[in-house]
């Protein structure tokens, strides 16, 4: 123990500024990042879209024209379409089929911690050379349609046949729900047996339990694997890109694989349109895609309420 | 009496099954059998993959799953075009740095987030749960445009940062809002008294955050460090647009380029062994941290 005189410290810098100091402090590295590298390009973007802009000479101003030409360009319609029906047919079938396995999961059999690790396995491994794979197991002369050959079906196409190359991405996709399995299969475990225990008293079978007990209160996890999943799906690009291969430019066999963010991509990089990178067309794009996210990101948090069940209501 | 009439307990009894509960009754059985046949399925794909890398030309249109001769030669085949050496480089340096930017950010601003107080900061973490739904592709253009003014004073031969790894680095410096979120998470977690007693003995906060919080939040900082991994490793986007040059291109570009180094249809067996090659260091991670990955993933989804 020290015998010296300790001298109070009145400054201005109390403990408590002295907290607020460090906190912001070490949140700088985030605030920083924020200003210069999310707030200040989503509002240079935004001036950006109202004009016409290649980044070698400076932008010029063009009021709505932007936008207009969007509007007017079929490319930017198909785009819509395919990321429409991409999010609309990819996801209820995503819920339904990962549910269902992390219910068959959730009983308990011997060596369910290898079948989660395999489960899991293929979401680590993602990057080009998975989407290699699949374009070679759904080949036309692939592995899926040798398997299906040896059940007497005739396999399509799929990423050579236009009316196929959505569906064989989504089969494709289905490869990768190993992480949406994981959380649910924690939301089931997190379900007290007690609940299951007083509907067996009161005479339920397995069916009504699922359908009473368990679906309700899986709800908020489907919840937000179902918000999380449609930001993420509106914004395919790598898959497609890869898989129209020569024809990224296009969006592969019939524009069928054009979606949104691969057309922005095409735009912003003077792929097509005009000659020349067209930055402020491609902020344009951003910014309606940003919107409809938001908008549909809305809708589905006021139709909560309908549908999610909270244990704490 | 009265001891023996207060030990007297209710008693649920939960409806008898009519079947026991062993490995061999009919539902359970059946469930089990359809878990191996989705096992089966899973693992196709990559077994798939693994038997096409050592098939030789002739071998790829038969259905074998075992190549008929086994062509390992085809790992050494696959590599004799483009700059696999320099590609490697680039993508280990690219994924070295930003892992080590992103872990080092993150864990710096989630602890203000965790264990200090101040004015404003519950509303920016809003805003930072706020940037997670944000979709990428608004900041991506008007990022490139920033990023193809910025100077880099001939750094990587270029006089601005695109075509350099600058703009794939430098960024991760600024933290990532779903690593700050899991670990401010788990940074509450850690009882106040340790830091306590350490503020009490003098010590700064840069101090309490390097030598006790830091160590305690090994597991999270293990989860996240894999994701970082993964993400940096495989990500495709990102060098698509900042790499121009063929020799600073990252194993993920560069395997691309490959498939149409040979006009037309790619050699599939060799295509398939450079794949296998470019994903390995994450199977291996993957194997040896099993345990924090799925701790990492479910963290994740309970909270949200």
């Amino acid at each position: 123990m020290s015998t010296q005189q300790i001298p109070v410290k009145r400054s201005w810098f109390t403990p408590a500024r002295r907290e607020a100091f460090n906190g912001w402090l070490f949140a700088l590295p985030w605030i920083l990042g924020m200003v210069l590298f999310t707030a200040g390009p989503m509002l240079f973007s935004l001036y950006a879209s109202f004009t016409r802009y290649n980044i070698t000479t400076s932008p010029q101003w063009v009021g709505l024209g932007n936008y207009e030409s969007i509007v007017n360009d079929d490319f930017f319609w198909t785009s819509v379409y395919n990321t429409f029906w991409m999010v609309l047919v990819k996801l209820p079938i995503v819920v339904v089929v990962s549910v269902g396995i992390a219910l068959l999961l959730n009983i308990e059999l011997p060596g369910e911690k290898f079948f989660r690790s395999i489960i899991y396995l293929p979401n680590v491994l993602s990057g080009i050379a998975t989407i290699f794979l699949w374009q070679w197991i759904l080949a036309p002369n692939g592995l899926l349609n040798r398997g299906l050959a040896l059940l007497g079906v005739d396999g399509p196409g799929w990423f050579v046949d236009p009316d196929w190359t959505k569906p064989g991405m989504v089969v494709m996709g289905m490869w990768w729900i190993g992480g949406n399995i994981l959380i649910y299969l924690a939301a089931l475990k997190g379900i007290p047996r007690s609940l299951y225990d007083a509907a067996s008293i009161d005479g339920a079978g397995n069916w009504s339990k699922t359908l009473y007990i368990t679906l309700p209160l899986l709800t908020p996890a489907i919840f937000f694997q179902v918000v999380t999943g449609i930001i993420g799906t509106f914004q395919i690009f790598t898959t497609a890109y890869v898989l129209s291969g020569t024809d990224s430019a296009t969006g592969g066999p019939g524009q069928s694989m054009l979606f949104y963010v691969l057309n922005l991509y095409n735009r912003a990089f003077g792929r097509v349109g005009p000659a020349g990178f067209q930055m402020g067309y491609a902020s344009a794009l951003a910014w309606i895609l940003f919107l409809i996210i938001l908008a549909v990101t809305l809708v589905q948090l006021a139709l909560a309420n309908r549908w999610v069940y909270y244990e704490n209501e | 009496m009265a001891e023996q009439l207060s030990t007297l307990q209710p008693v649920t009894i939960p409806k008898q099954e009519s079947t026991p509960r062993t490995i061999l009754s009919p539902g359970r059985f059946w469930a089990w059998l359809v878990l191996v046949l989705l096992a089966i399925v899973w693992i196709a794909p990559l077994l798939w993959m693994i038997s096409t890398s050592l098939k030789t030309p002739q071998d790829l249109f038969g259905s074998n799953w075992i190549p008929n001769p086994i062509a390992w030669d085809n790992y050494v085949d696959a590599f004799s075009f483009g700059m696999w050496e320099r590609w490697w480089v680039n993508t280990l340096i690219i994924t070295a740095v930003s892992l080590a930017g992103v872990v080092l950010s993150s864990s710096l601003v989630a602890y203000s987030f965790a264990r200090l107080r101040w004015a404003g900061r519950e509303t920016l973490f809003k805003l930072v749960l706020a940037t997670m739904m944000l979709p990428s592709i608004v900041t991506l253009i008007p990022q490139f445009i920033l990023f193809a003014r910025l100077p880099a004073f001939g750094l990587q031969g270029s006089d601005v940062w695109v075509n350099t790894f600058l703009p794939l680095t430098v960024p991760a410096f600024t933290a990532n809002a779903f690593y700050i979120f899991l670990l401010r998470q788990f940074m509450r977690g850690i009882p106040n008294e340790l830091t306590e007693a350490a503020k009490l003995d003098g010590a700064t906060e840069f101090r309490t955050w390097a030598s006790i919080i830091l160590p305690l939040s090994k597991p999270a900082l293990a989860a996240i460090s894999i994701f970082a991994f993964q993400g940096a490793w495989q990500d495709f986007m990102g060098p698509l647009i900042y790499l121009q040059s063929e020799n600073l291109y990252t194993l993920q570009i560069g395997l691309r380029q490959y498939e149409f180094a040979f006009g037309g249809s790619p050699a599939w067996n060799w295509l398939m062994a450079a794949s296998l090659l470019v994903m390995l260091p994450v199977l291996i991670i993957f194997l040896i941290f099993q345990r924090f990955f799925i701790e990492g993933v479910t963290l994740t989804g309970i909270k949200g």
